[in-house]
């Protein structure tokens, strides 16, 4: 099991609330709202039901025998992708909004990067009867049309973020700019395990269904067994932290695959952004670097505060992919195992085809967190139509 | 800044005890005509002067403060490069520099407290930072001898008002509005309000800020508090025009203030 956060919201020396004055009775609010529904079995029952009944959780462990026989390896996937809206990101969002109706919030404000967790935002408002607005970068809303155009058949609002980097950090400025001036109705949910706590904690928690589900799926398929490695994405990381959670107190090598260009990890320092603190891809002055990925959702400088806790105490390991790579993880396992994986998890794809040759013989576990029909017209861009 | 003001708080209680209430704008440093704004603010009637340090990220910023700090920033402003100019800034009133957490969490408490002391600058306000989170910078703050301003918000409950107080030093700075920096229509009651709930449990100064955007919402504000903070309303006319612009609505708002 993770551990949960100290009380000020520490993994060791990262998260923490580092929000406007205005915020902090909000998230004490928020946080002994979760608290109790957590504790409260028809809460979870709620939940459960929602998850199995409209999500369509339990999601699947399928076994790629294509190319684990051409990397050498046994390569099992958490399908993710085949939930509902085609990302992991409804475990999270249904957990939150049911949680802003007992609050008595009339309103849901969210951020997207690829626009997954937009479009989960706006799926659960919509069933649940809130109304919901997106903040997205303007850059954002361009390459990822299609989802745009799902978040207003949803019903939900979608607004282009134009200050600064105009992507995911950008959206995240204008999602808490909203809040500040809408706390009173109006509930925030956080796309990944960031922000203030008690967020990363809690999304971490409604993402934990992943690693709880492969666990058990490894073993019966592995005679009781582990897998030897567990690889996902990491942008903020939920997905990561979700399938990672079914394994920390196993041998498995956790690993959390950033892009080159947006590798706080790997190449930023402990800072402070988002109500957080953790790893962070700053300048010389603290200024917040832009990140560059060709994937959206993870185009983000930081991560959730409980990765740089996994990094700092070496449970888990972040190495980084660059895009050409991804590019052709991408194409690989649409080819080899007929699964187009969104961009964000070519990434991890790209890091097992890379580091196959390290790891003859051993089982990889990797969360396919998403679908990639959004990137479709992207790719189809990128490589001008000739596959 | 060579003048020997004292620390900003007894300033401000000086200034008040003669009968004065209490203007102090925003400037972003960094941006075009900054340092004359501050002295055509200072020349007009401001109390004290808020210098912003810009960062990246200003989420408790609205649309004019961002595109004054985004435009600072590409003109090549560092916290090192402001407050190395502000050494030669000496207007004869206290100076405070309005950061967000990571420049300081960057730089590092100590070495930042320091240096914001060594460029004579009295006060430090760090939006981002609240009560629960302040611990190591307010120590470190206390030992330069910078007094850390605390923000209070709408959204606090009773009980936490006095905490807040209590850590406070400089002056209070009443939130005004839910909601980010920039110009309303009209002053917004919980500015009011809160400006009583804090009046009623304190003697340090209580300055409303975020959403004052004129000089007759700043004579409003002040039936109650004790003075003013405007940004947005500053920096719209360093932005659109220059710092002869920002002398006379000081200037303006000095005399509507004083008539209340």
């Amino acid at each position: 099991m993770l551990k949960d956060p100290s009380l000020d919201g520490r993994f060791g020396e990262f998260g923490g609330r580092f929000v406007p004055e205005t915020l902090v009775p909000a998230c004490q609010e928020l946080e002994a709202a979760f608290r109790d529904a957590w504790a409260d079995p028809a809460f979870r029952e709620e939940l459960d039901d929602l998850l199995r009944d409209y999500a369509g959780r339990p999601s699947i462990l399928t076994e790629c025998h294509n190319l684990g026989k051409q990397l050498g390896i046994r390569l099992l996937l958490k399908r993710e992708d085949l939930n509902h809206t085609g990302s992991h990101k409804i475990n999270s969002v249904l957990g939150q909004v049911l949680l802003a109706k007992r609050m008595g919030k009339k309103r849901i404000v969210a951020e997207t990067g690829a626009g997954q967790h937009g479009v989960a935002s706006a799926t659960a408002a919509a069933l649940l009867g809130l109304s919901c607005k997106v903040y997205m970068g303007e850059i954002d809303v361009q390459r990822q049309a299609l989802n745009v155009f799902r978040m207003k058949l949803l019903g939900a609002e979608v607004v282009p973020a134009v200050s600064g980097s105009r992507t995911l950090k950008d959206a995240v400025n204008e999602a808490m700019r909203d809040w500040v001036a809408t706390v009173e109705d109006t509930y925030y949910a956080i796309g990944s395990v960031m922000g203030p706590h008690p967020y990363p904690w809690m999304v971490r928690t409604f993402q934990s269904v992943i690693g709880q589900e492969a666990s058990e799926q490894c073993h019966s398929l592995l005679d009781g067994k582990d897998p030897d490695v567990v690889v996902a994405a990491v942008g903020g990381g939920s997905n990561a932290i979700g399938i990672f959670s079914g394994f920390v107190d196993t041998k498995a090598r956790l690993i959390g695959v950033e892009p080159a260009g947006g590798a706080a990890v790997g190449k930023g320092m402990p800072g402070v952004v988002h109500g957080m603190r953790s790893y962070l891809m700053q300048d010389e002055h603290g200024q917040v670097e832009e990140a560059q990925s060709i994937s959206a959702g993870l185009d983000y400088p930081g991560v959730g505060p409980e990765h740089s806790y996994l990094a700092s105490i070496g449970r888990a390991e972040y190495p980084c992919v660059n895009d050409a790579e991804v590019i052709s993880a991408f194409q690989v396992m649409s080819r080899s195992e007929g699964i187009i994986p969104a961009l964000e998890c070519a990434h991890p794809m790209a890091w097992i085809i890379r580091e196959a040759p390290k790891m003859q013989g051993q089982t990889i576990l990797m969360n396919l967190s998403g679908r990639g029909d959004k990137d479709v017209a992207q790719m189809m861009e990128i490589l001008d139509g000739q596959v | 800044m060579s003048t020997d003001i004292g620390t900003l708080e007894t300033y401000l209680r000086k200034k008040r005890s003669e009968g004065h209430k209490l203007v102090v704008p925003y400037i972003t440093g960094g941006f075009k005509g900054w340092t004359d704004a501050i002295r055509a603010a200072a020349a007009n009637g401001a109390d004290a002067i808020e210098i912003g340090i810009p960062f990246s990220d200003p989420v408790m910023d609205g649309p004019t403060i961002q595109h004054a700090s985004e435009s600072a920033l590409r003109n090549g402003a560092t916290p090192i490069s402001i407050l190395h100019e502000l050494r030669s800034v000496d207007v004869g009133i206290p100076l405070a520099v309005m950061c967000y957490y990571n420049t300081v969490h960057h730089a590092g408490h100590e070495r930042f407290a320091n240096s914001l002391h060594e460029a004579g600058v009295c006060a430090a306000i760090v939006p981002d930072l609240p009560l629960e989170e302040s611990g190591l910078w307010c120590a470190a703050a206390d030992t330069s001898g910078v007094e850390t301003v605390m923000l209070a918000a709408p959204t606090a409950p009773d009980e936490r008002l006095p905490r807040i107080i209590e850590r406070c030093k400089g002056f209070v700075y009443a939130v005004g509005l839910l909601g980010v920096t920039g110009e309303r229509d009209t002053l917004a009651s919980s500015a009011l309000t809160l400006a009583k709930r804090l009046k009623a449990l304190t003697d340090v100064p209580v300055l409303i800020g975020v959403g004052v955007s004129n000089a007759q919402q700043a004579a409003e504000a002040c039936t109650i508090a004790d003075g003013v903070v405007q940004g947005a309303s500053v920096m719209r006319r360093l932005i659109e025009e220059d710092a002869d612009a920002v002398g006379d609505y000081i200037a303006e708002v000095r005399k509507a203030v004083d008539q209340c």
